[in-house]
């Protein structure tokens, strides 16, 4: 197939947003960004938890990342584990409800010794002054019950996002005006998208007698 | 692309406190009436439930309760391989049902950077504007109902049916056809296709201007809609809207063309629909524009449709051609792997977001280097949409929450996932 007939697709993050990263410490110190990584040509910046609202509000207002475009979490438990078999299985067969890296293997570039990661991407929408709608994710990694801090009052549109996190992976949201689950039932027990959540035999809703 | 336009710094509005996306009585008036509209009630689209307080017939609390369609589609996504989940994207957004599955290929080839013939992007682009196509007239339709008209609803309903004949012609469904592949979309058009879209592109503009006689100088419409749900840009961007909402707001954002756009969009000629007001009006206007903007586009695919292959020959990703596997044993093994194991996709971490018919929709995809994807997130524009309900409904009257309502255009199989 000639190169002609071929066209990358990738729908674009502008160019990775260095500078904005450089400010951030130059502002607030060299241990605020703990890591930068780099990938498919979208930059992330992994920040310390504690730092994350003075980050988001400094890219707003300094940086013009007016647009917060999407937050999710994502729980890393059994990354790394020591099943390779992407059945989620060991010697002894398959295993439906045992998380397992499919990865075979492969480390993973960014998975901490914490098991949840948080990352909120960010966009610049009106701000723009040169055509380049740049983003920029920004990341932090928690462990369990740990809380990150909430972006509502940064960002207001974070509200039903971070709702969702707390919903479906039980991560706390601190200072979040209205946490509470938001697309399963309030009384529902456990959260549906932790990887230790079962995905077989799971009780039949509405049967007690009570 | 437009032109860059002169740098414009935009207030900071004063964040609106506790929480925007409900509203809260300011009294405890023992006068005031909660009432539940939904879960099942025409106006809401689906299965939405909006505990409304009322005072009199005026709007002072507003809260949505969603999650009545939630599936879990993340979570099935999650073990499913990478080529078994795209049955599963579409359904979510089921009006602009093609939208998603061209987002959720086009997440996995930026994290496999593969590359896909030009030919495929442009077949994409046509069905992704007739997808476009389809959202609105159901749009325009339902939402024409909900102000009382109810003629505009037949009329959108006969041509929306035009919009899934085609599909069905292409890609043998009239709904969720799958038609995207990783790599390209599955066959090239049929013999007879282009002929048949250039009838529909005629009897289409000859259909949207008719609309646009029946809403135009209507002064019932005007009344109903003029002026009601403002929303200024500032408090726009403040929601995280985006696509015809936040352009009906007067902001020129649109992922077809901002940084240059994606995919074949990047060849095509195209300027974001934009009106001023932000009102339901507006985003009745937008939308009505963009169903000519979109014609205008599929017109521009047919006439400079490019040749050669719809689907990338990187057999590590891509089935080989069925002829194939009767003489070629590599073909052979490579169908076997591709069927049973999948394709592996490198690690790391990926959003890749397009413009659906209500605006971003992106995937955020966490690879962990095997053939399942580790997590996939949808950012679905409805969910971040209906959070702005509130904020646009404050003191209206409740027949005035029906008609915002109809005018942001959540899609409930979007909000829930």
């Amino acid at each position: 197939m000639s190169s002609d007939l071929l066209t990358l697709n990738s729908p674009t993050w502008g160019e990775p947003d260095h500078g904005a990263g450089d400010r951030l410490t130059a502002a607030l110190g060299a241990d605020v960004i703990v890591r930068r990584v780099e990938h498919r040509g979208e930059l992330t910046l992994d920040v310390a938890v504690d730092q994350l609202v003075a980050v988001c509000t400094l890219l707003r207002d300094a940086e013009g990342y007016d647009l917060l475009s999407d937050v999710t979490g994502v729980d890393y438990l059994g990354y790394q584990g020591e099943v390779a078999g992407y059945w989620g299985g060991g010697s002894a067969g398959r295993d439906l409800n045992r998380s397992a890296s499919a990865g075979k293997g492969a480390v993973p570039e960014a998975a901490g010794p914490k098991r949840f990661s948080v990352s909120t991407t960010l966009c610049k929408v009106m701000t723009v002054t040169d055509g380049n709608h740049r983003r920029l994710r920004v990341r932090v990694w928690v462990d369990e019950g740990e809380p990150v801090p909430s972006l509502v009052s940064v960002y207001p549109s974070a509200d039903f996002h971070e709702r969702e996190a707390f919903d479906l992976l039980g991560i706390p949201f601190a200072g979040h005006p209205n946490l509470r689950r938001i697309l399963m039932p309030e009384d529902w027990g456990g959260h549906p998208q932790r990887k230790d959540y079962p995905l077989g035999g799971e009780p039949v809703q509405f049967s007690d007698e009570v | 692309m437009a032109a860059t336009k002169a740098p414009r710094v935009w207030p900071q509005v004063a964040v609106l406190q506790p929480t925007p996306s409900e509203l809260y009585p300011a009294s405890d008036n023992p006068d005031l009436l909660e009432i539940n509209l939904g879960p099942n009630h025409p106006s809401t689209h689906g299965v939405l439930r909006v505990i409304t307080t009322l005072d009199g017939e005026i709007v002072v609390g507003l809260k949505c309760e969603i999650g009545y369609v939630h599936t879990g589609i993340e979570k099935n996504i999650e073990q499913k391989t990478y080529w078994k989940a795209i049955p599963y994207v579409p359904r979510m957004d089921y009006l602009s049902f093609f939208s998603g599955e061209t987002a959720f290929c086009m997440a996995v080839e930026k994290a496999l950077e593969l590359e896909v013939p030009r030919r495929a992007e442009w077949i994409r682009v046509l069905f992704q504007e007739l997808a476009r196509l389809h959202s609105h007239l159901v749009f325009l339709g339902t939402g024409s109902v909900d102000l009382g008209g109810i003629a505009l609803l037949f009329y959108c309903f006969r041509a929306r049916d035009e919009v899934l004949d085609l599909f069905e012609m292409a890609t043998g469904q009239r709904m969720h056809p799958r038609y995207c592949q990783v790599g390209g979309v599955a066959e090239d058009l049929p013999k007879g296709f282009e002929p048949s879209c250039r009838k529909f592109i005629t009897f289409m503009r000859d259909q949207v201007n008719q609309y646009d006689e029946l809403i135009k100088a209507n002064p019932i419409w005007l009344q109903r809609t003029k002026g009601i749900g403002v929303l200024p840009p500032e408090l726009a961007m403040q929601m995280g809207l985006t696509g015809p909402n936040l352009r009906a707001s007067g902001v020129p954002y649109d992922l077809r063309t901002a940084n240059g756009g994606y995919g074949a969009y990047r060849e095509l000629d195209y300027t974001p629909v934009v009106e001023q007001g932000g009102d339901v009006h507006a985003r009745f206007r937008v939308r009505v524009e963009e169903m000519r903007s979109s014609l205008d586009l599929i017109e521009q695919v047919l006439d400079g449709l490019p040749s050669g292959p719809t689907i990338s020959d990187d057999r590590k990703v891509v089935l080989p051609p069925r002829h194939e596997l009767h003489t070629s044993m590599e073909s052979l093994i490579h169908h076997f792997k591709l069927v049973t194991e999948g394709f592996t996709v490198p690690a790391g971490e990926v959003y890749a977001p397009i413009e659906s018919a209500r605006g971003e929709f992106g995937f955020h995809l966490v690879a962990d280097g095997g053939p399942k994807p580790w997590r996939v997130r949808l950012r679905s524009p409805s969910l971040v949409l209906l959070q702005s309900l509130a904020v646009l409904c404050k003191g209206v009257y409740l027949a005035d929450l029906i008609a915002i309502l109809a005018s942001i255009d959540p899609v409930l199989g979007d909000v829930d996932r």
